[in-house]
């Protein structure tokens, strides 16, 4: 017994070294975030992504003329292991990293990449922070961050319809709270128009029916409400019944099909941000048949993300002709990448230029995306 | 605070007294369930939010297979009224025996544990069974064309809701003081043993109790239902505890009391949200709970623990 231990653990040792050689001269692209764990349907989608890609390039022949190998380490999307994760995919030797998952790991471990001067793009750490406090220069992502569903509501509100009294509500969830406080902040600034009403109501209460009389006492030209569609779907029917043409602008949450099916006809009109539609993009649509063929099912959560993230990564490394720190944050910067999100870069904070929400309206029972 | 007129301030002080009232009489309608069954036998039957969910979920079935045969109006409405009643007793009618009967001599925690967990079971079951989305619940009662001027203040529903409360709340009323049932459920609340020994058979008593409360429960949640206009698995849970609180504000086991009780929370809440904020919307309707019992342990209306119902 103890005999075949050691020979499978000699197998193992010299193996692990004719790996460690084969890989000298490789591509190292370090992939982290949730692949265990309750949140793992986050993550792991994007490790799919990441083979796809590089499996797709190594067989046109690589970047630089060198494979790229996939290195993979979970965080579990705690912010107290991500650390460690970053720890072991530098100690590998990884050039860029595509990850983390979770806002809050992927800060965590993002110090250390900094340190060691290692690119790193997220695929969905949303937190406007990681970008906008310009403490991560090595950071960039191909997810909007969360306070741009609310400038994009806002812009909207503002210069589109030309609204001056805005009523504010959310459900005091992290998510429909943080966007209004959002909507708030970037009304205020404006000095264009004026927050009459600004308050949370509880999810899942039988009526709101005090709420809806008292947007109407501030004569509030419009509702931007932060949350999900059951409580969407009950106030925009609440004041369609009162009959009060208020326009009614929300979130992602609410641009959901089950909105629609459950307002009905009081659906009609509302406003609400999604994403930008890439379902028609041919190279969506081809990620997504080679997910299947691959792995016999439709992509998790945030593949196109990944899959855009990764593209991009190995794209700089390409362009930039080497894996130097500097020259792939210029080129990441400056040249243009096709992804299944579109023609992308990233902005001088890291936010990738394109990857946005757009306004969606209820048009005959359907969101419609309005174009600018 | 921008200047409005005097007739203004008074307009919205009524639309926020109606709005409260509505709201009240729906968690009466429920609570009036919650408050039979603890008369009777004093078990909190947590329960008894999920079957105000079959019911609108019978409901549901009911009105959408009427509508795909082309039958529209109120015949819709009365029908699966009538069947949501029907089933929503029956399993009021097996829930007491399964899950409440057997462990009647049990301490007094056995059955409410019980009861929990047959909440859970429920909630589960239709969300299987059903699904897990909100559906949209037909408006199966009209707005009525006489009612149009008032509207912004009070819609059809909303009244249909009022009066229902007012005609069951007398009618449980009447049927407990004045008919031979009610006689009896009185004598089986006030003492079982007692009540044997004169000859009346407890176990219909109960079984006729939680056929009563179940029923209520149903017509609260087609009414409801229609009002808000979309259901889950989920909303007995949410409409249940509100109720609870109702009737422990008004006196539980006290028919009036789940009433007032139910009224009191709803004009707070809406009061609460009318002048100060949503934000603490609960937080008032609970703190005038605390408030209440701290004065009166048993609840506005509850009288000693020996009379109820």
């Amino acid at each position: 017994m103890m005999k075949n231990i050691a020979k499978l653990l000699t197998v193992f040792f010299i193996l692990f070294f004719v790996g460690s050689y084969a890989l000298a001269d490789t591509i190292k692209l370090g992939v982290a975030g949730a692949h265990s764990g309750d949140l793992a349907s986050y993550g792991l989608p994007s490790v799919k992504a990441a083979e796809l890609v590089v499996e797709g390039i190594n067989a046109k022949g690589g970047v630089l003329g060198k494979k790229v190998v996939i290195w993979a380490e979970d965080d579990s999307c705690k912010p107290e292991l991500a650390t460690n994760t970053a720890t072991r995919l530098v100690s590998k030797g990884v050039h860029v990293v595509m990850g983390h998952i979770c806002s809050g790991a992927t800060k965590a471990a993002l110090g250390i990449y900094k340190d060691m001067n290692i690119i790193t793009i997220s695929p969905s750490a949303t937190t406007p922070d990681l970008t906008q406090s310009g403490n991560y220069p090595n950071f960039f992502r191909t997810i909007a961050s969360d306070d741009n569903q609310a400038r994009v509501q806002v812009n909207f509100a503002l210069n589109r319809l030309n609204l001056k009294k805005i009523a504010v509500i959310h459900d005091k969830g992290d998510y429909g709270k943080g966007l209004a406080e959002f909507a708030r902040k970037f009304i205020d600034q404006s000095g264009k128009a004026k927050v009459v009403l600004y308050e949370g109501i509880t999810p899942g209460a039988v009526d709101y029916s005090a709420v809806i009389r008292k947007i109407k006492r501030k004569k509030a030209d419009a509702v931007i409400f932060g949350g999900y569609h059951p409580e969407a779907s009950k106030l925009v029917s609440g004041m369609r019944k009162k009959r009060m043409k208020t326009i009614f602008i929300s979130d992602d949450g609410v641009k959901d099909d089950t909105f629609i099916k459950v307002a009905k006809k009081y659906a009609e009109g509302v406003y609400a941000t999604g994403p930008v539609d890439v379902s028609k993009n041919s190279m969506t649509i081809q990620a997504i048949k080679d997910h299947q063929k691959k792995y016999g099912k439709d992509p998790g959560a945030f593949f196109l993300n990944a899959y855009s993230a990764t593209l991009a990564l190995l794209n700089a490394i390409e362009k930039a002709g080497s894996t130097n720190y500097n020259a792939i944050k210029q080129a990441l910067h400056n040249k243009y990448v096709k992804t299944p999100l579109g023609n992308i870069r990233f902005d001088k904070r890291g936010d990738a230029v394109g990857v946005d929400f757009s306004m969606y309206q209820v048009k005959n029972g359907q969101y419609v995306e309005l174009k600018e | 605070m921008m200047t409005e007129s005097f007739t203004e301030t008074v307009l919205y002080f009524i639309e926020l007294l109606l709005g409260g009232l509505t709201r009240g009489s729906i968690y009466a309608l429920i609570a009036l369930g919650y408050t039979m069954v603890y008369g009777i036998i004093e078990l909190i039957n947590f329960a008894h939010g999920e079957i105000y969910m079959l019911g609108a979920f019978t409901a549901l079935i009911v009105s959408g297979i009427m509508t795909l045969y082309g039958y529209a109006g109120m015949s819709v409405f009365f029908t699966a009224m009538l069947i949501a009643v029907l089933y929503a007793s029956a399993y009021g009618f097996t829930l007491e025996k399964i899950a409440y009967k057997p462990l009647r001599n049990a301490p007094r925690l056995s059955p409410l544990i019980s009861a929990i967990g047959m909440s859970i079971f429920l909630q589960n079951y239709v969300m299987l069974a059903q699904t897990s989305d909100f559906m949209p619940f037909p408006s199966l009662i009209p707005d009525f064309e006489c009612l149009a001027w008032i509207d912004y203040m009070i819609g059809g529903p909303e009244l249909v809701i009022l009066i229902t409360t007012v005609i069951v709340m007398i009618g449980l009323t009447v049927l407990i003081k004045y008919t031979r049932i009610g006689k009896a459920m009185r004598a089986t609340a006030q003492d079982k043993k007692m009540a044997m020994l004169v000859g009346i058979d407890i176990n219909r008593m109960i079984s006729i109790t939680f056929v009563i409360g179940s029923a209520l429960a149903a017509i609260a949640g087609v009414l409801i239902a229609s009002h808000i206009g979309q259901i889950n698995f989920y909303i007995g849970f949410i409409a249940g505890i509100k109720a609870f609180t109702a009737a422990v504000l008004g006196g539980i086991g006290s028919v009036p009391g789940a009433v007032l009780g139910g009224l009191i929370l709803g004009l707070t809440e809406s009061f609460a949200t009318g002048y100060v904020s949503s934000d603490y919307e609960d937080v008032f309707a609970f703190a005038l709970l605390v408030l209440i019992l701290i004065v009166r342990p048993s609840g506005l209306i509850g009288r000693n623990e020996m009379q109820k119902v």
